[in-house]
């Protein structure tokens, strides 16, 4: 089982990068762990410390201005490599939702297999965030997985896609692998028919 | 109504379709490395079940092992831990694992298709993106993430919803020292970095027709560079005479009884695709990439554009960061520009034939003095073939070495780590800050163009110096 969601209310961490890919997200050199915690510290690695380990003052994370459970970031997010770790990474840190334009695929099942949510907007309404965010970095954001919307204290709001499916699995903490359990008799029929 | 091969291999692997739930695909072959899989063995351990079918599992340890030495324990204390790791968790479930100095061990893209394993109609999967390699057999070949590595280890199978479909066709013939690799980054420094993203591609034309296994392979290998989940290739002759006589390849009637069902893998005439995109192999020069992202490439002659240049606005910043942090000026040519580093590996370009190019080129020359090369088999059996092809003593004469095999410099989880500051021309995939090792500066091209920058201490021409 994993945590539930339903509805956040947060500041957010602006991060306006396009194609910010998983080597950034996690560098490889920090995937040798065995187990799924821990990968927070070395979230943005590069971005964020130096190669004296001292934190680059102007990364986002680094900026005492800008906290909150929602990370907000450019479009093609979590493009490359395939792993999971950079999902663990972002939620371990302490982030629930990220929201951009447009997400790789595997980093957005990655996600969602582990209740973080990835929300997408359009280009317009994610150029709202950040310059909202900017202007006033205590700015609130509410993400309502219920009723599918990103709302703004300004009042702007924007409706998003999620596949019905997973969102059935964020709500109630669902696996995909409880449902392929309940099925592993078809799955047998079928292999033993195709060995 | 007419099916495209994609449509024909998916639909024959569906377990069960429920409404409201994505079909359950069965996998044919599941890929396992030390990497991604710890915490889906451990998953296991929890939900107290086995593996499902631990014939359809092969494992093997590359990200993390070093490319000299190879007998000795590993040094780096974490590496060692994660290889270990894994060899306790194939030896509990059971499952079948080429291990540091087993004749098959070899990074886990370059190994399944050489063995036999990767066959033609199969759905694979491997906890990396790269996955998509195997597509160049005509099978739906995607990379999962370690929660999914877990699901198809319980259960042989995995909830996916069906990706839209994307032909791409390269027509005519490519030119003197234009290779697969060079088609790839075209392709995608075309499209973009995320231009086939929620497709699956399938390559067609004359020209991918006249390309061998391993070149079809470079090219499926690097799909996910655009954002595709994967890439495949029908199946023809090339691909069963690849096949024919590979150790877990079906022999004899087996064999020719499998090879007429494996006819029928190709998109009927007529099949729809939700999108088609044709390209002229006359168009293509040996490419090489400036930025920091697979689709930040261009004509090795050719100049970096201006931020004027760029379509779209909102891409300058990050146009301009990409770079900063290459060191590179806007506008400006890369012909003749030094670099410190040529790696020759990874899954995309560290097959025989990745080998045998390189060693055309750098025959009887020797390596720029100010040059450091590294050339990693991509496999055991690529190491000792090109051993007993003479190569290694070739490379040798030009200054380098032939290592063992791992995945090495291609996203430097061991030593082998392109230093801050310095470039790299590299035959792997990707171009992403720090994936050689931290602040290190990647151009992405083929073995060819990598050879040549071997011998000139520059990125080069390979035109120049291969003979009509
Ligand atoms: S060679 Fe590089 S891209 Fe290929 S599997 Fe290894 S790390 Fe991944």
């Amino acid at each position: 089982m994993k945590e539930k969601f339903s509805t956040l209310t947060s500041t957010a961490v602006p991060l306006p990068s396009e194609n910010v890919d998983t080597d950034q997200i996690i560098p490889a050199r920090f995937l040798k762990a065995t187990t799924r915690e821990g990968f927070g510290d070395n979230l943005f690695r590069d971005w964020r410390y130096d190669s004296t380990g001292a934190p680059i003052k102007d990364f986002v994370l680094n900026d005492s201005r800008y906290s909150g459970k929602i990370l907000v970031a450019g479009k093609n997010f979590g493009c490359g490599s395939s792993r999971e770790h950079a999902a663990w990474a972002i939620y371990d840190y302490g982030f629930r939702v990220v929201i951009s334009s447009f997400y790789a695929d595997i980093f957005k099942n990655n996600a969602l297999n582990n209740g973080l949510l990835p929300v997408v907007v359009s280009d317009e309404f994610l150029a709202k965030i950040f310059a909202m965010v900017h202007q006033k970095p205590a700015a609130k954001l509410t993400v309502d997985l219920e009723s599918q919307e990103v709302r703004l204290e300004n009042g702007d709001t924007a409706k998003f896609e999620i596949n019905p499916y997973k969102k059935t699995c964020l709500i109630n903490g669902y696996d995909d692998i409880d449902y392929l359990l309940s099925i592993r008799e078809d799955i047998r029929t079928y292999d033993q028919a195709h060995s | 109504m007419p099916k495209t091969i994609f449509e024909k291999i998916w639909e024959s692997h569906v377990v069960k379709r429920a409404a409201g739930y994505p079909d359950a695909l069965f996998i044919d072959r599941h890929f396992i490395h030390e990497v991604t899989s710890p915490q889906a063995f451990d998953g296991l351990r929890k939900r107290g079940i086995p593996v499902f079918n631990t014939s359809r599992t092969t494992a093997t340890a590359d990200h993390n092992v070093p490319t000299k030495d190879q007998h000795l324990p590993i040094k780096e204390a974490l590496s060692r831990h994660q290889v270990e790791t894994l060899r306790k968790n194939c030896k509990e479930f059971g499952v079948e694992l080429y291990d540091l100095g087993h004749p098959f061990q070899g990074i886990v893209h370059i190994i399944g298709p050489e063995l036999g394993l990767t066959l033609p109609g199969m759905t694979i999967v491997c906890g990396d993106s790269h996955t998509s390699t195997h597509g160049a057999f005509g099978s739906i070949a995607f990379g999962i993430g370690t929660s999914e590595v877990e699901q198809v280890l319980a259960t042989q199978s995995i909830l996916q919803y069906k990706p839209k479909t994307l032909k791409i066709e390269i027509n005519g013939r490519l030119g003197k020292g234009v290779v697969s690799k060079d088609i790839i980054l075209y392709i995608i420094s075309r499209i973009s970095a995320s231009g086939a993203t929620g497709y699956f591609v399938e390559y067609a034309g004359e020209a991918i027709r006249a390309l061998s296994m391993e070149a079809r392979m470079t090219i499926c290998n690097m799909s996910i560079e655009m954002g595709a989940r994967g890439g495949l290739i029908a199946p023809d002759e090339t691909t069963f005479n690849y096949i024919k006589g590979r150790k877990f390849a079906p022999t004899g009637t087996a064999f020719d009884k499998k090879v007429e069902e494996w006819k029928s893998l190709r998109s009927d005439e007529g099949a729809a695709y939700d999108k088609t995109l044709q390209y002229d192999a006359a168009d293509i020069a040996p490419m090489i990439t400036y930025g920091t992202n697979p689709g930040m490439g261009m004509r090795v002659t050719d100049r970096i554009p201006t931020v004027e240049e760029l379509k779209e606005i909102n891409e300058q910043q990050s146009f301009r960061k990409s770079l900063d942090y290459m060191g590179l000026e806007p506008g400006s040519v890369l012909l003749g520009k030094p670099v410190d580093y040529v790696f020759i590996g990874s899954c995309t370009n560290a097959r025989m034939e990745d080998l045998r190019q390189v060693a055309s080129i750098v025959k009887g020359k020797k390596k720029a003095e100010h040059v450091e090369v590294w050339v990693v088999p991509g496999s055991k059996q690529v190491e000792e073939q090109a051993r007993k092809e003479g190569l290694d003593k070739i490379f040798a004469a030009a200054g380098f070495e032939l290592r063992s095999p791992g995945c090495s410099a291609c996203l430097g989880m061991n030593e082998d780590k392109v230093p801050e500051g310095k470039y790299c021309v590299s035959t792997s995939n990707r171009n992403f800050e720090g994936r050689q090792g931290p602040r290190s500066r990647t151009f992405l091209a083929s073995p060819l163009s990598a050879a040549v920058a071997a011998i000139t201490g520059k990125v080069s021409d390979v035109r120049e110096w291969i003979q009509d």
